[in-house]
């Protein structure tokens, strides 16, 4: 019986996992497309360039967050905290595996965040390269 | 003498009026009761209730979601048009003095004048609140709008 509840649990759950994954992609794909249109010799998004970005510190944006670190912390897989002291979970996907599957939400916080701390929007590319590096930690 | 204390309560009430004792007894206020509320203006702080600003501040600060106190926490125009019905028709009623739109919940006089520095010294030693606008690291029913816990 309790070995049925189980298996009832994980089927009841598989689709859901499967459509998460199944938009995560969505979201990669979608941005490829768009670095594509932006640049010809577009050859895939990378990790590294995305850990770049992630540390860099920029003087385009709000003096109040010079770096995606101000509020997410030095490592993604570390939770951070917001300017008004609210936690927020890690970046990386091996700690917050909910993380980058509704395009809405990836969307609104790349405008607002890429605004903040760049002063303006990212690039399909540096979105992909980000979204890259988060996914590989 | 307990006639004499009464008398002095009543006549201290105008002196005391702020617009924090109008709002509510007991140093609390409604809930929110709206879930876009809630989560949207919760994401990145504690989603202050609404009585603690009259209706002027909630649509100026709706307004400019763009640069929300140094950062851009912008929307798009429905959930805008959601959030700020809600936190005006729950708006604070009571006339403010000075700026009628005032947009930092902590320059409010009676704010000051219930933080005052020495209290908020030791409360950021004893708690490690990074900003005074971290009302739960102190007040523990903040989200449900109880802050008589002090």
């Amino acid at each position: 019986m309790r070995n049925l509840l189980i298996i009832i649990s994980i089927l009841a759950f598989f689709p859901a996992m499967a459509a998460n994954a199944g938009s995560r992609e969505d979201i990669i794909a979608q941005l490829e497309t768009l670095a594509k249109a932006d640049d010809a010799n577009f050859s895939g998004f990378d990790a590294k360039r995305g850990e770049k970005l992630f540390s860099a510190k920029f003087s385009t944006g709000k003096p109040e967050t010079p770096s995606c670190t101000s509020c997410h912390s030095t490592s993604p897989k570390n939770a951070g905290e917001t300017r008004a002291g609210k936690a927020i979970d890690p970046m990386a996907l091996s700690k917050t595996s909910d993380r980058y599957t509704d395009p809405k939400k990836v969307e609104k916080w790349f405008r607002r965040n890429c605004n903040s701390v760049l002063g303006r929007e990212c690039t399909p590319l540096e979105k992909g390269d980000f979204l890259a590096f988060m996914i590989s930690q | 003498m307990k006639n004499n204390k009464l008398l002095i309560s009543l006549l201290s009430l105008p002196l005391l009026a702020t617009p924090f004792v109008a709002i509510a007894d007991d140093d609390n206020v409604p809930p929110i009761k709206s879930l876009i509320v809630l989560e949207e203006c919760g994401a990145c702080h504690l989603a202050f209730q609404p009585a603690f600003l009259p209706k002027a501040s909630w649509q100026k600060m709706m307004g400019e979601l763009e640069n929300h106190f140094g950062e851009d926490a912008s929307l798009d125009a429905d959930s805008i048009t959601e959030i700020e019905d809600y936190l005006v028709a729950n708006a604070s009623r009571q006339k403010f003095r000075g700026d009628k739109a005032p947009q930092r919940i902590t320059e409010l006089r009676w704010f000051k004048k219930e933080h005052n520095d020495s209290e908020v010294r030791f409360m950021e030693n004893k708690y490690k609140v990074k900003s005074l606008v971290d009302c739960a690291a102190c007040h523990q029913g903040a989200e449900m709008g109880i802050y008589d816990d002090d």
